[in-house]
């Protein structure tokens, strides 16, 4: 199940990477999911403790692109399938992989949207306090889109497409068994029988809810303040998303009137003698500046929308994860009080307290690490999306300059001319 | 006066960077350059707006504008400076009666167009009010190009009452009210009909009839969708302005990423901003259309002339065939055109010899009179021909030069507008990198 080697071997770190000396925390954390008790004892976990090390420029530069990849998947060829019961669409996913676990190095899956949240389900479950990337909604709400439509499977598509790329890079989650399975097996139905059930799911929803109206004592001021950033992080995002679809939506109808321009001008064109060529060349640059103002409206939708609607669904993963990461130190907390007040099973509640006190360490250590991974992701995706939407701006106001240029050479003006006044002859 | 070769580098259109105000200057130095006697000597602005209120014709409180007009020696490129110019103000409604003399004194002249009297083809964000300023400054400039282009016009230039109009700020009126060119104004309903009657209408005409028409249609086609475009326009820049608000919220919870949100979000103001200078300008761009979409209803109005005038001549010359008709009747005594005196003398007899006689020398005055009518009426017709087109041709070549510099300076400032977004998106860009 894990790379890593025996559960004994503590200090030799697999992945030559700072970050990643805590998936060894990991390789135990697995069996937690699962319900058996927790082998060891919290003082094992102080070697992995890296709390007091803020260095927050060398885990950026462990970008997650900059690592050595050494499992790459795609997603593509969606193909809608017809049954007795429904239609529904099955996306390729064909992962190549040098790592060892896997039995070949080329494996290909035909999997639909379901198993994709089958999938992101249960590695939530493995790990409650990392941050598990987005999946595109279930539904669109808004507008008429059509489930089938060529544009709603192909938003899809990528979408679905980004989030294994993310798990790829994912110090942790990339080497989860159920991402493997995932990846390879031909019929995920075994696998989807596994594990805690939606029944044991909902029990702690229960749970959790009922203690997070009880609160948090001792909440650590840095998780304080990764909730404030999460709130207003939330609350900015959705405003620059809203803010991008306007956008998109007055490019749009500037590009509706301005395709009337060029027609006009060509009709008046039929009217005159002398003038005619010229109107005819103001014509054909419309003409041509529609076409690039088409081209340059497209590439919002392609490259900003994508990363901001991704980042928008990871606020409320971001949310979640806190307050996860919360009921799991309101758990230990409630153990710890009756641990005080209570003068029986003082040997059981003591051996609770421990492993809550674990699991609490483990889950902090985890969400500290993983809020770095994402940041470092954020910053990488939102830069790399707004680089290209500046560059692609500045692309087509070159172009349109251009064609104006050219405009003007036609009519024998040399636009690079600065004299004010020219003698007419 | 055929377009030479150096109206293709003339003044405006070398510079790329040109503002809409010393283009204006262009269009004048070029009209200048033509060069009638009058504006040899006389240079010509109108250089202010201002707000007054008075008492109007039914006695009620009104706010009107009016508008500076000076005139100075046009050789005053001296050391000695500029010398006080001489200042008179008029209000637009004096415009519209000398341009209504211009109209009835000149009618075989292409008149040319006042400023719009109401905004027209505004888009949403532009006042449509007349009061607004910038209404108000664009009307001045409007005015000016008037005025210039009434004196650069070979034969308007030298008419009395222009001069006075420029010169004379209390006499103007009574002289012109003199001229009793009102009488001279053909009523609506003659020359409509005369449009409908006329049977051989000169085929130039016609055909610049219909130019008219089309030309007219398709500038007012034209301006709604810059107008609407205009409006779109307006729309993207400003939504980028979100951005800037945004970026500086975000920026506030970032640590790595704040400077960079942070000042991309300034250069996105800057973005939004950047469209009223850019729809300004094109305000001018407009205005020149328009003065061409107004110019077309001159153009018309001559076309309705000749129609009238050789309507005249057709009906001169009918009267006249008829009168002849009657004559050839009365001498060899057939009855071949319907008569009501034909009619009566064969039912109440023929009338006595005298009183043939009588009506034979009546018809023979009439026949002679309408004989010189139809001369008159058709010497008239073949000089407004001449004359009219004569102004025709030398309209359309200032037409052609016009428009087509005015094209070109829309073009120039496309190319301005697309090097600030170059410039913009390129900053941006450089906020990015930083990130």
């Amino acid at each position: 199940m894990a790379v890593q080697g025996s559960a004994a071997d503590l200090s030799v770190p697999v992945l030559d990477l700072e970050e990643d000396d805590d998936l060894e925390v990991f390789s135990k954390n697995t069996s937690v999911a699962d319900g058996s008790p927790l082998p060891t004892s919290p003082s094992s976990m102080t070697n992995q403790y890296h709390l007091d090390r803020e260095d927050p420029e060398e885990s950026l530069e462990q970008n997650p692109e900059e690592r050595e990849r050494d499992l790459f998947i795609t997603v593509d060829n969606p193909e809608s399938q017809v049954t007795a019961i429904e239609t529904f669409i099955m996306y390729r996913v064909l992962t190549r992989t040098t790592r060892g676990d896997f039995d070949s190095s080329e494996v290909e899956v035909r999997r639909r949207y379901q198993e994709f949240s089958w999938l992101r389900s249960k590695l939530e479950e493995s790990h409650p306090t990392l941050i598990i990337p987005p999946l595109p909604e279930k539904f669109v709400v808004k507008g008429m889109v059509e489930r089938f439509s060529e544009d709603f499977i192909e938003t899809r598509k990528k979408a679905l497409h980004r989030f294994l790329q993310k798990l790829s890079v994912h110090p942790v989650l990339s080497h989860s068994p159920h991402l493997k399975a995932f990846l390879t097996a031909q019929d995920l139905t075994p696998h989807k029988k596994q594990g805690p059930g939606l029944l044991s799911r909902m029990g702690d929803t229960m749970r959790s809810m009922a203690q997070s109206m009880r609160g948090v004592r001792g909440r650590a001021e840095e998780f304080s303040s990764l909730q404030d950033y999460t709130d207003r992080f939330n609350s900015t995002i959705c405003s620059v998303d809203r803010v991008t679809q306007r956008v998109i939506r007055e490019q749009k109808e500037y590009l509706d009137e301005l395709r009337q321009y060029s027609p006009t001008y060509s009709q008046w064109a039929e009217l005159e003698e002398g003038l005619s060529e010229t109107l005819k060349g103001v014509a054909r640059s419309l003409d041509l500046i529609g076409q690039e103002t088409e081209g340059q409206v497209q590439e919002l939708s392609e490259v900003l929308v994508p990363v901001l609607h991704e980042y928008v669904l990871c606020a409320d993963t971001l949310k979640m994860v806190l307050r996860r990461r919360d009921n799991i130190q309101a758990d230990f907390e409630v153990k710890n009080e009756a641990l005080a007040t209570r003068k029986v099973e003082q040997e059981t509640l003591q051996e609770e307290v421990d492993s809550l006190a674990d699991r609490l360490e483990q889950a902090n250590v985890a969400l500290r690490a993983d809020w770095r991974h994402w940041r470092s992701s954020l910053r990488s995706d939102i830069q790399t999306s707004l680089l290209s939407t500046a560059e692609r701006n500045v692309q087509y106001y070159e172009k349109c300059l251009a064609i104006w240029e050219s405009f003007l050479l036609s009519q024998k003006v040399d636009p690079a001319q600065h004299q004010n006044q020219e003698p007419s002859s | 006066m055929m377009a030479d070769s150096g109206s293709e580098d003339a003044a405006v259109i070398g510079n790329t960077d040109i503002s809409s105000a010393e283009a204006e200057n262009n269009l004048r130095n070029t009209m200048v350059e033509k060069g009638t006697s009058l504006l040899k000597k006389l240079e010509i602005t109108v250089s202010e707006a201002e707000k007054r209120t008075g008492k109007n014709s039914v006695n009620m409180q009104e706010t009107y504008t009016v508008y500076l007009i000076e005139t100075r020696p046009a050789d005053s490129g001296s050391e000695a400076g500029t010398p006080v110019p001489d200042m008179l103000w008029r209000r637009y409604s004096d415009f519209e009666l000398l341009r209504t003399y211009l109209l009835v004194t000149y009618p075989y002249v292409i008149i040319p167009p006042l400023p719009e009297k109401r905004a027209e083809f505004v888009w949403h964000k532009l006042s449509a009010d007349n009061l607004d300023p910038d209404f108000v400054e664009r009307r001045r400039v409007g005015l000016e190009n008037f005025l210039l282009r009434v004196a650069s016009h070979p034969l308007l230039s030298n008419d009395k009452i222009f001069f006075l109009f420029l010169t004379d700020e209390k006499g103007w009126r009574d002289a012109v009210l003199e001229t009793g060119f009102q009488d001279k104004v053909d009523s609506r309903l003659k020359s409509l009909s005369a449009s409908f009657r006329v049977k051989n209408p000169d085929k130039r005409f016609t055909a610049l009839k219909q130019y008219s028409d089309e030309l007219n249609a398709v500038i007012s086609q034209l301006l709604r969708v810059r107008a609407r475009v205009a409006d779109r326009l307006y729309g993207v820049y400003k939504v980028h302005g979100n951005y800037g608000r945004v970026f500086s919220e975000w920026s506030a919870i970032e640590k790595e990423m704040g400077d960079g949100l942070q000042s991309a979000g300034h250069h996105m103001d800057t973005y939004a901003a950047s469209i009223d200078d850019i729809l300004e300008e094109e305000e001018h761009y407009a205005d020149q259309l328009k003065e061409y979409l107004y110019y077309t209803e001159a153009v018309r109005s001559v076309c309705r002339k000749h129609e009238l005038l050789q309507y005249e001549v057709e009906m001169a010359a009918q009267d006249l065939a008829y009168k002849k008709q009657q004559r050839e009747e009365l001498v060899t005594g057939t009855v071949r055109v319907f008569s009501l005196k034909g009619m009566t003398s064969k039912l109440f007899g023929q009338e006595s010899q005298e009183q043939r006689e009588q009506r034979l020398a009546a018809l023979e005055q009439g026949i002679q009179e309408g004989e010189e009518l139809l001369k008159d009426k058709n010497h008239e017709c073949q000089e407004f021909v001449q004359s009219a087109w004569k102004d025709i041709e030398r309209f359309k070549e200032q037409k052609d030069r016009d428009l087509r510099e005015a094209l070109i300076s829309y073009a120039i400032m496309q190319i301005s507008m697309c090097k600030k977004g170059v410039q913009v998106w390129s900053n941006a860009k450089e906020c990015f990198n930083k990130m």
